[in-house]
């Protein structure tokens, strides 16, 4: 089935041929506590303290948490807010490498996940600080927790990858086939599923044959190929694209009986189970224009970009722009100290000219947004409302349900910053909502009391 | 002539005396005491007080669901005539002032990003807090002039944001709409500041903002027992009831962030009345 809307950006999947490369050990690697949606962990060394490759440098406070581990042995050099991905200091930990790459004397031993039960693999999970690769760093053990009335019965295996530039799950799903569906039977015994699907999109024929070849034959799964457009791999689209199931608004893949996750995530599932192995590394993809050799790397989490940008022969002096993540939804970055983190699928390099700087211009009711937005909204309208402030009135076109895709900006003539003025208006709008709230709740606090009196 | 005259006389007056029944017959019982303190308050509306205007204020006041004094607008004589249209007492309340609490303009500021989004500060700030480099530093998008519904913010060309005192009514509005948390509401007759808000260590600081406060002590240790201005968390902050209205305090700060602003200042630069 294909979802309305959606775009056809040019793909660049230039390093699609490139084997994954292990990134040599780094002297230094920066950690950052929180580098999951949900609650950061509570830090457990300091300042002088020795760690030992996959320790944990902190633990989990409550359900919706993980925690991060040591990338490396070495000395912890600080515990202090330094550079994040998204834009502003975070507390991380500062491990100076001593080279050895001693590993943990306390890591899981081995464990077969067909003979374990579905709480111990959850819990394997959650410790192993496994969160979702595909970006948007989701705590997998979470996502494999539904609550009981809601009843589960596909879980989705999502390798569309289908931001431009990127090839990291696409160089997964060739070289650890066997990994990625061994990683989708645990997760199905975890969420005691019979059948699960898996979809690509269709510039990616030779990753669904490796996968179908791989295919355990205990592991029960239906393989599609899907229309290459973007955004395929979001959530709400892969699931209508693979079995028709419309997500409702505001809900989540569980309330029609589905949980999705990313290959990546799957190959994370298992070292966590199988070997022990807390998720202390992932592919990255390092591309664009302005880099001078592509790679596909294996990347510890936490190595600095500049260590990244160094070992892929640098950029060119007519970088324009470093984002992390694909070019429709990633986030440009302008500190070069920034680390790599779980959730960083790639590092685009792009060069000045490419990098466009737009001015928006005003709104000609061309109707492009409309035809282009995959959740059926009307991004024109929104847009116009949200650049008078009227937030109020946001909730009536449903801001909420708008994924921030931006395949409404990437069409827009006018170039007008439509995603900024939806991200703006989301959070303008849930303010107002709790305000909503919280003025409900007194005014019924108040009545219950003067009843009483 | 006469007739359609006559005709449209009369159609006047009988649709005159229907309006006049229905007012009576439909009309709406206020409070006597809603109509004057709604008279009473400035007329504004600008919404200072937490309520959707003035008349929404009074009607709250004459059903006790706000405080007479709640007007952070009106002065001291309209909240005593508002108390007493409902026979109650206000406590004297010292006039404030709104203040920007940053005065790190392009001139002297650095910059992390190039920032091209929507021309407002709470957008710029969901980009890491926006372009500033300093992490507390006031953005120059001008969310607080929006804000202000007495024209009593200017936008400095450093792109800064500057309170004009003597139209200030402090009504705090610009207080919320800050998505930096820049602006406080101070007394009107204070005359020392301190303006900034980052709380970096000094170099940090330093290397952000050529005007930021470093931490240094150097104004909390010029007072001999009793410091009037502390320092805490590296970035001053002043005790406005007690603090001596001395412009040579201010010249002891290495970077210019604690400032005088008193009689004896430029007129342009003064805040207090």
């Amino acid at each position: 089935m294909k979802f309305s809307g959606g775009v056809h950006p040019a793909y660049h999947k230039d390093t699609a041929g490139l084997q994954i490369e292990a990134m040599p050990l780094l002297h230094r690697y920066v950690v950052p506590i929180a580098q999951h949606l949900g609650a950061p962990g509570k830090v457990l060394v300091a300042k002088g303290d020795r760690v030992a490759r996959w320790q944990p440098l902190s633990e989990p406070v409550g359900f919706v948490s993980v925690p991060v581990h040591a990338p490396t042995s070495g000395t912890v050099k600080q515990v202090a807010a330094l550079p994040h991905p998204l834009g502003r200091p975070m507390l991380a930990v500062e491990i100076e490498s001593d080279g050895e790459d001693r590993p943990w004397e306390g890591l899981a031993p081995p464990a077969d996940w067909r003979r374990l039960e579905s709480a111990e693999l959850r819990r394997a999970i959650q410790a192993a600080g496994v969160v979702g690769m595909g970006g948007a760093t989701f705590p997998t053990h979470v996502k494999l927790s539904p609550p009981a009335e809601k009843k589960v019965d596909l879980l989705i295996l999502n390798g569309a990858e289908c931001e431009p530039y990127l090839t990291a799950d696409h160089r997964v799903m060739l070289e650890q086939a066997a990994e990625v569906m061994e990683g989708l039977g645990l997760m199905m015994r975890v969420l005691g599923v019979t059948r699960a699907c898996v979809g690509i999109e269709s510039n990616k024929p030779d990753a669904l044959e490796a996968l179908r070849r791989a295919c355990p034959p205990d592991v029960a799964a239906e393989f599609t190929l899907l229309e290459t457009k973007y955004p395929q791999g979001s959530e709400k689209h892969l699931i209508y694209a693979l079995c028709g199931r419309r997500v409702p608004p505001g809900g989540l893949p569980m309330d029609v009986g589905c949980v999705v996750q990313n290959v990546g995530t799957a190959v994370a599932c298992l070292e966590a189970v199988r070997d022990g192995l807390p998720m202390t590394e992932r592919v990255a993809t390092v591309t664009g224009a302005a880099i001078n050799v592509p790679h596909n790397l294996r990347v510890r989490v936490g190595a600095p970009l500049l260590d990244v940008l160094a070992h892929c022969g640098g950029v060119t002096p007519d970088v324009g722009k470093v984002i992390f993540g694909g070019p429709m939804m990633g986030i440009g970055q302008f500190d070069m100290d920034v680390p790599l983190i779980k959730g960083t699928s790639g590092v685009l390099c792009l060069r000045d000219d490419e990098a466009a700087r737009f001015e928006g211009g005003p709104c000609i009711r061309c109707g492009a947004c409309v035809d282009a937005c995959p959740m059926g909204l009307v991004p024109s309208a929104m847009g116009l409302i949200a650049e008078r402030f009227r937030f109020e009135e946001l909730g009536d076109w449903h801001v909420l349900d708008c994924i921030e895709c931006g395949s409404c900006a990437y069409v827009c003539p006018s170039r007008r910053p439509l995603v900024q003025h939806f991200k703006r208006g989301k959070a303008e709008w849930r303010e107002i909502l709790d305000g909503r709230r919280a003025k409900a709740e007194r005014e019924a606090e108040r009545q219950s009391a003067a009843a009483k009196a | 002539m006469l007739v359609p005259t006559v005709v449209l006389s009369g159609i006047g007056l009988l649709s005159g005396l229907g309006l006049a029944l229905a007012a009576r017959a439909f009309a709406v019982e206020t409070d006597p005491r809603q109509d004057r303190i709604t008279e009473a308050l400035p007329g504004a509306n600008c919404g200072g007080c937490g309520f959707a205007g003035c008349g929404d204020f009074a009607g709250a006041v004459v059903r006790g669901d706000a405080t007479p004094d709640g007007c952070p607008v009106c002065d001291q004589e309209t909240r005593r005539l508002v108390a007493s249209i409902v026979g109650l007492t206000v406590q004297d309340r010292a006039p404030q002032v709104a203040l920007i609490l940053c005065q790190g303009g392009d001139d002297v500021a650095a910059k992390k990003y190039r920032y091209n989004g929507l021309a407002s500060c709470a957008s710029a700030a969901l980009l890491g807090g926006g372009d500033k480099a300093c992490g507390a530093g006031c953005l120059g998008l001008g969310d607080c002039q929006r804000a202000c519904a007495f024209g009593a913010v200017e936008m400095m060309p450093s792109g800064v944001a500057r309170i004009i005192p003597a139209r200030c009514t402090a009504c705090g509005q610009c207080v919320a709409a800050c998505p930096k948390d820049l602006i406080k509401l101070v007394p009107a007759e204070a005359t020392i500041h301190v303006l900034c808000s980052n709380h970096d260590r000094g170099p940090a600081a330093k290397k952000a903002c050529a005007v930021a406060c470093l931490g240094c002590k150097k104004c909390e240790k010029s007072f001999a027992e009793d410091p009037r201005i502390k320092v805490a968390d590296f970035l001053a902050y002043i005790d406005y009831e007690h603090v001596p209205d001395d412009p040579a305090l201010a010249a002891l700060c290495p970077t210019g962030s604690l400032v005088y602003r008193g009689a004896a200042a430029p007129a342009a630069e003064r805040t207090s009345s």
